[in-house]
């Protein structure tokens, strides 16, 4: 019984302690870089897309709301011709950026994307995309790779010997 | 009837509902005080409005009836419980001369009224035709008709001490001394009492959300569900109300505030108390509600009694 | 049957299999990278290792490559074995130290042979730390894309192109880890079959070109069992779709057609569907504007259709469907075939002669099983190249077979039986006018006039018994005739393979004596008609009148409107005749898929749906009548299946106004009443209701991606999806997630199999037929009993004559097909105009290879260069057939030809 009381009394008492509540739209949240917000496409450190059309991050969706089309410049680099996402079909799982090989698709503390008209939530490449590594800075994934696209020599990657002469029957 | 009783009805029927929409805000913004938060503040100043927009959301939504349910007692077992509430307050006190109707066997009248209140929960939880909300009904029944029982008995003390079932005559019998000061024991098993009978936390188990979904009310929506959502907050009035009249000298006070003013004090006091319980104490098993009634509560309750009548007796002799 | 142990349980199996084979057959997973069930075993990728026990005693056992032992009766072997499967993750460790890191820019990702034994095998992160081996790539022409560093070295790629398919240009170059599989320097690969290396390979070194331009993982195609509409063999494919537009074709195997392996024409040809030339809208041509809606040409038809007389001219490449519902518009006796009459004679010969049941009809299958193979004046190779690679199966297995009787060594022991085969061949006589690489194969190649290889064929009729008088023929072929007479007379199993393609119609003639009298009780002759368009069968079985009637009547009544049927009339006849024709009928409406030089004269122009857009059926040439399923449905509402319009124009004409709605099989069963010779074609594909457990199957798998993002551009709130009213198949991913039945399979996918490799789980045994295997209605039934019928009357010999040659075309696999011109790599790879000539006519001419000479045709003169061409009869000029803006020619006429002196 006594224990009750001590209970209620402490929880009386909550009424002078300071409030968790942050008042939003007037007073910023806090959030911590790996907040699972805003989905954006980051670029690599030479300034090239990072996206590689792979369709990872798609076919992880649960709500199949990624759609994209990969395509090719002239030097074999591959990079999305378009690509969607349909927030208002998101979920903000991050599967997608779980799912991406290069660190392309991330998703961002920022939350603030309400709309009036659900149309305006459908975002595209130009909307994703931004100027900047994100959450990983220093990985290009075409210096790793094994083709040749623009970015590096056969040959020349990290972790690479140089091509192999075909004609030379060397040990 | 005179005009002026019609105004005293119109009068408290006003401001019964009024508060009891009015808890809806107050509940809220205390629940959330007492857990750090701040609670609705943006509808109007200090978020007041959130009462109008909660009754328009409640007036706009569907309401619907199950196919399955019998369709009659459906509608009819919300209308009870708002009903039954609002002629108990019929017999209180609220200040000289401003009572409804000053009955002489008002306790007992309000004890048959708030007892009409389990019909609402059996009818509502029955007509449903649900299995949660048949097993909220039941339990609902079963613990109302326990606690009625402790609640009579914890106001005999009361009446044996003023020799009146009369409201008026039990504030006026405590100018000198509150009752709660020579019926501690009778206060305190009221007090539980009241909160079985309203079913709020932590005795909500006809509802219990966690349970029974939403017990006999799942079914409800719309604004039938809005009126068991009043006939809540006005129970939960009507025994702060019975409280302050027979344990805390009703509208008695220094005079420096009109009475009326001195009753609504004490009662907000006590609807703040219903709030903070709910705040901080967990919902007892089903079990254990009803061994804790029967196997404490009654002995306790008929030691008092004893006690209360042997000393009034003692009392009337010297 | 055998018995053996399996990880301890019992299982009975077929002999003659090796352990892998016997394995996946049972449906136990067991990685491996160089074996293929079309390949046979060489044991190179060490990866299918599983430990053998000497009996149920032994416990320690031994490593054994499971594709290079035999099943034994009791054998007791282990797949789950600790050492075993410690040996396989160790290998595919091994494989993968060099392996690239680019699954995200590999189009094999997602349907990886590679990536799913290394998942199948449990190895997952990479311990070795060195660098690794890199490639420089090669340009493989406009198909195949070429990323070496992915190679694992499993040889498989050499093994089907250069041993299975014979192509000479790509190899293995280089010793010991550095290793290279590719051409010796640049350039196109020759073989008409390089596409199927991208789904031989287990890994992406060779993938489409023509997919990585729009490229889709298979996991994001809609897809549905479709037909090759490229040729008449027929091939089982998967078209496969993303955002409207098709993407890419891919095998689909089928024990009894194509098998495991697709033309380059079939797979790459595809993209005519996605052409800028596309007709896209319904056009009433002289008004002020043309482009029309449905409504506004439906009442215009109504009109025309009411005071003009109809006629209507079927296509060869239309579907039985679209054919059946002109002529149910028109009737029966103003329908017409759109073909030339010659072509016309001859095809309806070749119905003629299957459908007396004299002789069975050769399924590919048949061709490959033949140990004895006559091609007579077909030249399969640019006309039928599924067939062609079917033939070179045949004589290689027949070698095969000859080594191998009396030795105790399994048929799949590939290396070991090519070595012993060395230059062994199987017999094919390859009798053309003009060679094709089918010559390097063959066990006598004659080149002759169309008439004398007739001659030739009535010589080898006459020396097999039969009443076909004798033939004076020269020395040196007469030889040639006793030794192919002799040699079809020894085996068991022979097949004949003749065809439409050099306008001749002797040569079917004779082809039919000589499997006539080849069929006896003690062998079975096996014959094949090849025809010129997918489903030329198809028109001929309908046995309409030729085009020159409809010109005909055209010309003497006054008030036709011709209905011509998805058919460019300017390729079947001449240019002078069809322009008569146009000029003559009051009207003509058109349907069709692509602008084309008939879409130029049309009044009306309809939209019609190409093969990937609608359903239908092709009769092949063997008289199989197949279904072709809808992959997608078009944005564009107006291109649909020409018997739909057509069955709305019906319906108009009759003033019927309740909408009856016909599936194929609707339309089938009217062709059935029209004309009793389709018999049976009604059953060839099932029910558009049918269902499995009240399920429709998928044309989506369940991975497909982005259905909630990939319209949302156009509106937020995604749409319906489409319904399928014609086909057990929704658009979807959702339905049956088993394995439909075979005529219904729109993608091989099982778990853990992503790769095409999957098809091991569809059929009854690997290698063998797919479980409950349809393959469509075969249309001639073969009566076992009757007595054939030959024909006696022999052409006379071919004399060469002075100043004038006898026109003949030349087919090419990229170029002579009308719609496959309009895919890129085709069209690049398709001939620039030329007329070919043998050496010592040019020298009578006194041109020389790459000058030009002047022919006339038609009052049409042609300025084309010379190829000079050994192996070309004296008296012949050849001139390549059907390229894209060329007029069709006088085939089988004499032209004059003269020199241009520069």
């Amino acid at each position: 019984m006594l224990s009750h009381l001590r209970t209620m009394w402490l929880v009386f008492i909550h009424l002078f302690k300071k409030k968790a509540t942050i008042e939003y739209p007037e007073e910023k949240v806090e959030l911590h870089p790996r907040y699972r917000g805003r989905i954006v496409l980051t670029k690599d450190p030479d300034g090239g897309e990072r996206c590689v059309g792979c369709y990872l991050c798609a076919v992880a969706c649960p709500v199949d709301c990624i759609a994209l089309q990969a395509t090719e410049d002239e030097n074999g680099r591959r990079y999305p011709d378009f690509f969607r996402i349909n927030f208002s079909r998101c979920i903000f799982c991050g599967y997608c950026e779980d799912a991406c090989p290069t660190y392309a698709i991330q998703l961002i503390p920022d939350f603030e994307m309400a709309e009036y008209n659900r149309q305006n939530l459908v975002f595209e490449k130009e909307d994703l995309l931004i100027d900047s590594e994100g959450k990983y800075p220093g990985y290009n994934f075409y210096r790793v790779a094994g083709l040749e696209a623009g970015v590096k020599k056969k040959g020349e990657g990290v972790n690479e010997e140089p091509p192999v002469d075909v004609h030379s029957l060397l040990p | 009837m005179t005009t002026e009783q019609i105004l005293i009805v119109a009068g408290v029927l006003f401001v019964l509902l009024n508060i009891a929409a009015g808890l809806i805000w107050v509940e809220r913004r205390m629940l959330a005080l007492w857990q750090d938060r701040l609670g609705p503040n943006r509808a109007g100043p200090l978020g007041i409005l959130i009462v109008l927009a909660d009754t328009l959301k409640l007036f706009f939504k569907e309401d619907w009836i199950p196919p399955f349910a019998d369709k009659w007692v459906f509608i009819l077992a919300p209308a009870i419980v708002v009903a039954s509430v609002l002629m108990s307050f019929v017999i209180i006190p609220f200040a000289p001369g401003i009572v409804v109707a000053d009955l002489n066997i008002g306790i007992l009248f309000f004890l048959a009224m708030s007892s009409m209140g389990v019909y609402s929960i059996v009818l509502g939880g029955w007509a449903s035709n649900n299995k949660y909300a048949l097993l909220g009904a039941m339990r609902g029944a079963s613990q109302m008709i326990a606690y009625e029982v402790f609640m009579g008995l914890s106001l005999m003390g009361v009446v044996m001490l003023t020799g009146s079932f009369n409201l008026g005559d039990i504030v006026a019998a405590q100018k000198n001394w509150w009752f709660v000061v020579t019926q501690p024991v009778g206060f305190v098993i009221f007090f539980i009492a009241g909160i079985a009978e309203t079913h709020r936390l932590p005795f909500d188990i006809p509802e219990a959300e966690s349970e029974l979904i939403a017990g006999y009310h799942a079914e409800y929506s719309g604004m039938k569900f809005g009126m068991f959502f009043i006939g809540e907050y006005l129970g939960i009035t009507l025994i702060s109300a019975m409280i302050v009249t027979l344990f805390f000298g009703g509208w008695l006070g220094p005079a420096f505030l009109p009475p009326l003013a001195w009753f609504a004090i004490k009662l907000f006091f006590f609807i703040g108390l219903f709030i903070l319980l709910r705040a901080s104490l967990p919902r007892p098993r089903y079990d254990q509600l009803i061994a804790y009634g029967w196997k404490i509560i009654l002995p306790i309750v008929l030691a008092n009694l004893l006690i209360t009548g042997a000393v009034a007796l003692w009392l009337r002799d010297h | 049957m055998s018995t053996i142990f399996i990880d301890n349980k019992q299982y009975t199996v077929k002999e003659g299999k090796n352990l892998l084979e016997a394995c996946l057959t049972l449906g136990i997973d067991l990685p491996y990278f160089c074996w293929h069930p079309a390949l046979g075993s060489v044991g190179a990728c060490r990866q299918c290792a599983v430990k053998v026990f000497k009996d149920e005693n032994d416990t320690r056992g031994r490593l054994v490559m499971s594709c290079m032992e035999n099943i034994r009766d009791g054998l007791h072997l282990s797949v789950a074995d600790k050492t075993a499967k410690a040996f396989r993750s160790q290998v595919i460790e091994w494989l993968m130290t060099n392996h690239p890191h680019d699954c995200p820019v590999c189009d094999e990702g997602g349907s990886c042979h590679l990536q799913d034994m290394t998942v199948m095998t449990g190895h997952d992160y990479r311990r070795y730390h060195f660098k690794k081996r890199t490639y420089k790539n090669q340009y493989l022409g406009p198909f195949i894309h070429h990323e070496m560093n992915r190679c694992i070295q499993c040889y498989r790629c050499v093994r089907y192109y250069h041993d299975y398919a014979g192509g000479k240009d790509l190899n293995v170059f280089a010793a010991h880890n550095h290793v290279y599989f590719g051409r010796e320097k640049d350039g196109i690969l020759e073989s008409p079959f390089s596409g199927n290396l991208a789904e031989v390979c287990p890994t992406g070194v060779f993938t489409d070109k023509t997919l990585r331009e729009h490229y889709t993982r298979k996991w994001d195609l809609t897809t549905a069992p479709s037909v090759c509409t490229h040729c008449s063999v027929g091939c089982n494919t998967i078209a496969g779709e993303r955002y409207g537009q098709l993407r890419c074709i891919t095998n689909r195997y089928n024990s009894q057609v194509n098998g495991y392996f697709l033309c380059d024409r079939g797979r790459f040809g595809y993209e005519f569907v996605n052409s800028a030339n596309r007709i896209t809208q319904p056009l009433i041509r002289s008004r002020s504007i043309e482009a029309v809606d449905e409504a506004v040409l439906m009442d215009h038809l109504r009109i025309l259709m009411s005071t003009h007389t109809l006629i209507g001219i079927g296509s060869p490449r239309a579907s039985v469907e679209s054919n059946t519902a002109l002529m149910q518009l028109v009737g029966k006796e103003n329908f017409y075939q759109g073909i030339n009459d010659t072509l016309g004679f001859i095809e309806k010969r070749i119905v003629e002669v299957m459908r007396s049941g004299a002789v069975q009809t050769a399924s590919l299958q048949d061709v490959q099983q033949a140990d004895a193979i006559l091609v007579l004046g077909e030249d399969i190779w640019n006309t039928a190249p599924v067939m062609a690679l079917a033939v070179r199966q045949g004589v290689m297995k027949t070698a095969a077979q000859h080594v191998l009787e009396n030795r105790a060594l399994p048929s799949w022991h590939d290396a070991a039986v090519r070595e012993l085969v060395q230059q062994e061949k199987g017999f094919l006589a390859n009798c053309t006018i003009s060679s094709s690489p089918l010559d390097e194969i063959s066990t006598c190649s004659v080149h002759l006039a169309p008439d004398n290889l007739a001659r030739l064929g009535f010589a080898i009729a006459n020396r097999l018994n039969t009443p076909v008088p004798a033939v004076l023929l020269d020395r040196d072929v007469q030889d040639q005739a006793a030794v192919i007479a002799a040699a079809l007379q020894q085996a068991k199993r022979p097949v004949i393979i003749s065809g439409a393609g050099c306008y001749n119609e002797a040569l079917i003639r004779a082809a039919f004596d000589i499997a006539a009298a080849l069929n006896t009780h003690e062998r079975e002759v096996k014959l094949a008609y090849v025809m010129p368009e997918s489903n030329s069968m198809g028109l001929a079985i309908m046995n309409a009148a030729g085009f020159e009637n409809a010109v005909l009547r055209a010309t003497r009544e006054n008030n036709i409107a011709a209905i011509v049927l998805e058919n460019d009339l300017y390729r079947h006849v001449p240019a002078p005749i069809a322009d008569v024709f146009f000029n003559s009928c009051q009207h003509c409406i058109v349907f069709d898929t692509l602008n084309n030089a008939t879409t130029q004269k049309a009044d009306v122009l309809i939209p019609a749906a190409t093969f990937a857009e609608g359903d239908g059926t092709l009769v092949n040439y063997e008289g199989r009548a197949q279904r072709f399923y809808q992959v997608y449905v078009p944005a564009n509402k107006y291109i649909q299946e020409s018997w739909k319009w057509l069955l709305k124009l019906q319906a108009v004409k009759t003033g019927n106004t309740n909408e009856q709605v016909y599936h194929p099989e609707d339309v089938l069963t009217m062709c059935q009443q029209l004309m009793p010779q389709f018999a049976g074609i009604a059953a060839s594909a099932p029910h558009h209701d049918f269902r499995i457990n009240g399920q429709s199957m998928p044309r989506e798998p369940h991975r497909y991606s982005g259905r909630t993002a990939m319209l949302a551009n156009l509106a937020v709130s995604e749409p319906k999806p489409k319904q399928d009213g014609d086909s057990p198949f929704s658009f979807t991913m959702e339905g049956y997630t088993g394995k439909p039945p075979s005529p219904l399979i729109p993608f091989f996918w099982s778990p853990g199999w992503n790769s095409i490799q999957s098809v091991n789980k569809y059929q009854q045994e690997v290698g063998g037929a797919l479980r409950n295997e349809n393959a469509g209605a075969a249309l001639f039934a073969y009566k076992r009993n009757g007595a054939p019928v030959y024909f006696k009357d022999i052409p006379e010999p071919f004399i060469v004559r002075n100043e004038k040659w006898l026109l003949l075309p030349q087919w090419h696999v990229f170029g002579s097909e009308e719609l496959s011109a309009y895919a890129k790599g085709v069209s690049e790879l398709s001939p620039q105009p030329y007329i070919a000539m043998s050496a010592s006519d040019a020298d009578q001419l006194g041109v020389v290879d790459g000058s030009l000479l002047s022919i006339k045709v038609f009052e049409q003169t042609y300025e084309l260069p010379v190829k000079t061409n050994g192996t070309i009869p004296n008296g012949v000029v050849l001139m390549p057939a059907g390229l894209t803006g060329m007029p069709v020619m006088n085939w089988n006429s004499w032209i004059q030809v003269v020199s241009i002196k520069l």
